[in-house]
């Protein structure tokens, strides 16, 4: 029998989200860390753990007066905050803090800040940006076309995955896009780098969300549901040089990371009752599925387009509608991370009945990082 | 083309951009890995960790590996253009346009062969690559 050591005990969002030109990027930052401490009673005061991806952590701890023992501002991209969840839990479990706060806030639509949130490649734009993929969704879709000669993938399987995700968006009325589409409608959306059409692309939103981390054994001062964290998740990188990867086909990051958070936490595919991985494009759930073993090499893109991770199917994936219908603020690990504490704690609205074990996959970069963690509700296992 | 990007040298890639500017493909290889070459350039290998490596010219000759059409703008590019993925024959991948054939799906057939070929910005020549023995249909 395992004992939690670490449980989620404040998670929340910006008060709104999509269009917020009223907050910089920093206080969209502010706006989530006071929304998460609000939910949990604590004041800056309390919090003497503080990371960040994407701007600089001390900004945030001065912002919101906060004097920390403790900080991590690793910024790999969207999934850095996933990162930074195993993280500070490695910095609770050695005693380096007590109570971390994670904040991301991003102003990816109305652009109220002075910094592109991913760190500059030297080699990607001495080497690749030259030739004129400037922007992620003519980079990100690079390896595409060579997975759907190996693999099979098709143009429609790719539009599954909007068409699915936006079902699922349907049933959030935070989520920026909820009316439902169709395969044709995906397909006869605007190129923007064939074969990837506008609807597989991801929104550009402003937002933020923020999470606070305790051990387990404090969890039961705090009113809000406790959220366990089952292992210690994983992470990995391959670089920023998509034209680098090893593979096209799938990601070593993803597998890497996958197979380390699920021996971690001692768990099989089977026990898994929910999904999240990040969705900046149409292909990242099919990479997702196939390199965290849902299903074989290759077999990602038809699991979808059958319907098995669709609301009622056996695997319910990306249950907010995702980067392509929820938000994308630019690094939308945040809010993967925000849905399975939200189908942990049984609040979702589009919650999964009796959900106790979820999954949060999440890409940094452009396939350059990787990280994964595994929610649950249980205390020991 | 002389408003499209040109690349930020360093003192570890200066030996390729020489080269291109002299119309050869030059990479580096790994004597510990038995010649292996591997892409970017850097002085040392990315397989073994070997600073003993050498400069060897590439034949050139290639196969597109992937690609994607991209409709966004770039700087001294008239969008619809191709941003491909060449597999070299010396077994590394690099970023190219596809030169001298038209941005179409019917055009680009992925594993299709290519051969290197040189684009003048500014005072630089770039490596790019077009279809092998020469312009499409």
């Amino acid at each position: 029998m395992s004992r939690a050591s670490i449980a989620i005990v404040g998670a929340a969002e910006t008060t709104r989200m999509g269009k917020v030109p009223e907050l910089s990027q920093t206080g969209l930052h502010a706006d989530a860390a006071l929304n998460a401490m609000a939910e949990c009673g604590l004041t800056p005061a309390d919090i003497d753990g503080v990371a960040t991806g994407g701007h600089d952590v001390a900004e945030i701890c001065q912002y919101l007066g906060i004097t920390p023992t403790w900080y991590d501002g690793t910024s790999v991209g969207g999934c850095s905050f996933i990162t930074l969840v195993r993280h500070a839990a490695a910095a609770i479990q050695t005693g380096l803090c007590r109570t971390v706060l994670i904040t991301h806030g991003e102003s990816g639509r109305s652009n109220n800040r002075n910094h592109r949130p991913i760190f500059p490649s030297m080699q990607q734009q001495e080497f690749e940006s030259i030739y004129g993929p400037l922007f992620p969704p003519s980079r990100f879709t690079l390896p595409v076309m060579r997975k759907m000669k190996d693999d099979g993938l098709t143009e429609e399987q790719l539009a599954m995955v909007a068409v699915v995700q936006r079902e699922w968006a349907a049933f959030h009325p935070r989520a920026t896009m909820r009316d439902p589409i169709t395969v044709d409608d995906v397909l006869n959306s605007k190129m923007i780098a064939y074969p990837f059409r506008l609807m597989m692309c991801c929104l550009v939103s402003d937002g933020g969300g923020a999470l606070i981390l305790t051990s387990a054994d404090r969890a039961k001062d705090f009113a809000t549901k406790p959220v366990y964290l089952r292992g210690m998740g994983g992470e990995s990188a391959e670089g920023p040089m998509i034209s680098q990867m090893e593979s096209f086909t799938s990601s070593k990051a993803f597998r890497v990371s996958g197979k380390q958070a699920f021996d971690s936490a001692g768990i099989t595919h089977s026990d898994v009752d929910h999904l999240m991985i990040y969705d900046a494009f149409a292909h990242l759930p099919i990479y997702g599925l196939e390199d965290l073993g849902f299903v074989k090499p290759g077999e990602g893109g038809a699991f979808i387009a059958e319907g098995n991770t669709r609301p009622g199917g056996k695997l319910p994936l990306n249950t907010n509608g995702g980067g392509l219908s929820y938000m994308h603020s630019g690094m939308y690990g945040m809010y993967a991370l925000q849905e399975g504490v939200r189908q942990m704690r049984g609040v979702s609205p589009a919650q999964v009945q009796d959900a106790k074990l979820s999954v949060v996959h999440g890409v940094g970069g452009m396939f350059s990082a990787a990280a994964t963690v595994v929610l649950t509700t249980e205390n020991q296992w | 083309m002389a408003d499209r990007p040109l690349p930020t040298i360093y003192p570890e890639t200066q030996f390729y951009w020489d080269g291109a500017a002299e119309g050869r493909l030059l990479l580096n290889a790994c004597t510990s890995c038995d010649g292996k070459a591997y892409f970017p350039p850097r002085p040392f290998c990315p397989t073994c960790g070997s600073r003993d490596v050498t400069v060897i010219e590439a034949s050139g000759k290639g196969r597109l590996y992937s690609y994607i059409i991209n409709h966004l703008p770039a700087p001294g590019y008239e969008p619809p253009f191709t941003v491909a993925v060449v597999m070299l024959d010396e077994g590394v991948k690099m970023v190219a346009n596809i030169l001298d054939c038209p941005a179409e799906p019917e055009a680009l057939v992925i594993d299709m062969p290519l051969e290197v070929t040189f684009e003048t910005r500014g005072d630089m020549k770039i490596p790019q690559f077009k279809p092998a023995g020469g312009p499409s249909a």
